[in-house]
């Protein structure tokens, strides 16, 4: 029957090519989307995670209430002893202090006089502890310019363009002028030991990356930091899961009405993070439901056209004593065929075009100059095993329910006037 | 009615004439606080919301175009050197061995976590160049009779558009002063105490610097001791002593 099927599709072009086709570009759209949405709005999300929010964030409440300001007189005090804490407590998360801060950097000539200046984003983090991770979160050796990462104390990472705009080299010595957390200004030095490229508007128009402990001794800040992160050691973020955590943790301080008690945030709960979470979580079903949708739509209209066209056919197989029931199921079985075929193509069209941008990208860095918010500036897709079989929704199934729904024509057809049809 | 009049007239007559003009006292806070030049050895003690720490400094100063300051202690400030040369500023870091010119906005920024700006240190103009005054009525402050005195910049290049002061009716010196921007908003307070008597001029030796939009106690500020008219070498104000 199947075999009868197919091959009455293939010998007659008209009753597969369009629909095929039709079909095969729309699970292509398909999948495309969804590795597109999901690579963008996914790398967003972990770039914001990795360079700033984490999966959670322990702060005092003072500094979650003025985060944006990052005011590092309400910085976390006693951090070692939080740290073991957390680290007891919640082993299902890799925890690290960090400190963000701003500041000019100023590069001196040979006789010690300002050469060029300029404010810059500074990151502390724990690059030179045994078994730290941050410079793989951060995936510090692949965006390295020039130079090396910081292997010793005095060391800092300078983003590239800023390098560039100050003049200076790997090698050569900066000045960090800052406030400490008292306020008071203060003055440190740096040799650059490289330069990095994150492809992140906000992170390479002027950053700074130091190890935590010397941003602790240039901005007075003994076993302090302005933020302890968590990351899921999974290494991928879970809303529910964090929600989990940062309510467990902060139960445990509800009483306190100390204004530098530690208190817990996740991703989602930091800036507009959270409306974008949630917008990356119903986004995909949103696109399938829409696709869905509109493929219903068209091939139900192609199924119209189908019914028309083949309505001298079926009258014939009416008349000649072929079951309703029969010619409606062959129909079905026909879209199925249709379906799974227009499927597999359109899936392995839209895995190449994701794979293709997923390798190379898109440069939207043109469209990012002046952003505020944590973007990559190459979109690339990311192919997931969701990937592989979310085409089979519009592409099958509303093959499918187009089909059925065109097909129920077929029972309003009378026998009684078949043959006079077919005279006619 | 005759005795309500003269009665009336005289307490007009005394008032009146009692009270100086707000010229005339502006000059005699000028006489107190300005001077040719001076040594002083001060304290900050600065009241976080944390914590409080104190910083000494020696300074020199002359006229109000160039001052010298180093930080004594803590052992972190120690060795740190501010420059100023009319209206510019320098300070010198010791651990990084670099001297860097504070200019544009960073003049605004607290010095050494206080409620004091570089702007604040740097502006050692007298009043009487820098505002005109009014004299608005009188009050008690600490016991003391004091004028109240409304200023209103008339040079733009003031780091405060207004400022309200209560001045000791006997020694011309500000026992209180608010600090105005000018949209109206106090900026600053601050309160002098402990006024005494230094080669015949009256000065405060410990004022209470409050910055109102920063949360904190103030900065305390003491003169441990200040001299006038010293023999101050000339090199002291050159950027070379800032790393000697």
């Amino acid at each position: 029957m199947i075999k009868f099927l197919i091959k009455g599709l293939i010998r007659d072009k008209s009753r597969s090519r369009l629909p095929v086709i039709v079909v095969a570009i729309g699970v292509m759209l398909t999948v495309f989307l969804h590795a597109y949405i999901t690579g963008f709005m996914g790398d967003t999300i972990e770039m914001n995670a990795r360079f700033s929010h984490g999966h959670v964030k322990v702060m005092t409440r003072a500094y979650a209430e003025n985060m944006n300001q990052l005011p590092l007189d309400l910085a976390l005090m006693d951090v070692e002893e939080l740290l073991n804490n957390l680290q007891q407590q919640y082993p299902e998360y890799a925890w690290t202090p960090r400190i963000q801060f701003g500041g000019l950097v100023d590069a001196p000539d040979e006789n010690g006089e300002t050469k060029a200046q300029g404010p810059a984003a500074g990151f502390a983090m724990d690059f030179l502890s045994e078994g730290s991770r941050e410079a793989d979160r951060l995936n510090i050796s692949k965006s390295i310019v020039r130079g090396r990462m910081v292997q010793e104390q005095g060391e800092a990472l300078l983003s590239d363009d800023f390098a560039s705009k100050l003049r200076v080299e790997p090698g050569d010595e900066v000045t960090l002028i800052g406030s400490t957390m008292n306020g008071s200004m203060t003055m440190y030095n740096f040799r650059v030991a490289g330069t990095v490229s994150f492809g992140t508007e906000v992170l390479d128009r002027g950053s700074i990356l130091v190890d935590i402990e010397d941003a602790r001794l240039a901005l007075d800040m003994y076993d302090a930091a302005a933020e302890v992160v968590g990351f899921l050691q999974t290494g991928f973020y879970d809303n529910e899961m964090a929600l989990n955590t940062a309510s467990s943790f902060n139960n445990k301080y509800t009483a306190a009405e100390d204004e530098f008690a530690p208190v817990m945030k996740t991703l989602s709960q930091q800036g507009s993070m959270g409306q974008y979470v949630e917008l990356s979580n119903v986004w995909a079903v949103y696109i399938t439901m829409v696709f869905v949708l509109a493929m219903a739509l068209v091939l139900w209209n192609a199924g119209l056209l189908g019914g028309l066209r083949r309505y001298g056919e079926f009258g014939v197989r009416l008349a000649m004593g072929e079951e309703k029931g029969h010619v409606y199921r062959t129909l079905i079985y026909e879209s199925v065929l249709i379906g799974i075929a227009g499927t597999i193509f359109g899936t392995a069209t839209g895995l190449f075009l994701a794979a293709l941008v997923q390798e190379y990208g898109i440069d939207i860095s043109g469209m990012m100059e002046g952003s505020s918010m944590m973007m990559p500036s190459i979109i690339r897709t990311r192919i997931t095993p969701v990937d592989y079989y979310i085409g089979f929704i519009p592409g099958l199934f509303s093959t499918v329910i187009g089909t059925m729904l065109a097909g129920i024509g077929i029972y309003k057809r009378k026998t009684s006037q078949l043959f006079k049809e077919l005279e006619a | 009615m005759k005795y309500i009049l003269t009665a009336f007239l005289t307490v007009w007559l005394v008032t009146g004439y009692s009270q100086p003009k707000a010229e005339e006292i502006l000059e005699r806070i000028d006489q107190n606080m300005s001077s040719e030049n001076r040594v002083f050895e001060s304290s900050m003690t600065i009241h976080g919301k944390r914590s409080s720490r104190t910083i000494t400094s020696k300074s020199w100063s002359v006229g109000d175009e160039k001052s010298f300051t180093e930080y004594l202690s803590p052992a972190r400030e120690q060795g740190t050197k501010m420059l100023k040369l009319e209206d510019q500023l320098w300070i010198y870091s010791p651990s990084t061995d670099r001297t860097i010119q504070i200019s544009g906005h960073m003049l605004r920024q607290s010095v050494m976590g206080s409620d004091l700006s570089y702007e604040d240190m740097m502006d050692d103009r007298k009043l009487t160049d820098t505002y005109d005054a009014e004299v608005t009525g009188s009050e008690e402050v600490d016991g003391r009779k004091a004028w109240v005195l409304e200023l209103t910049a008339k040079v733009d290049d003031v780091a405060y558009a207004a400022r309200k002061l209560w001045v000791d009716a006997e020694r011309y010196i500000p026992l209180r002063e608010d600090l105005f921007a000018k949209s109206g908003q106090l900026l600053k307070r601050s309160v002098m105490s402990d006024v005494v008597e230094v080669d015949g001029r009256w000065f405060p030796k410990t004022i209470l610097y409050k910055d109102m939009l920063k949360q904190g106690d103030g900065t305390e500020f003491k003169m441990l001791d200040i001299k006038f008219n010293q023999d101050i070498p000339e090199h002291i104000f050159s950027k070379a002593s800032l790393k000697m």
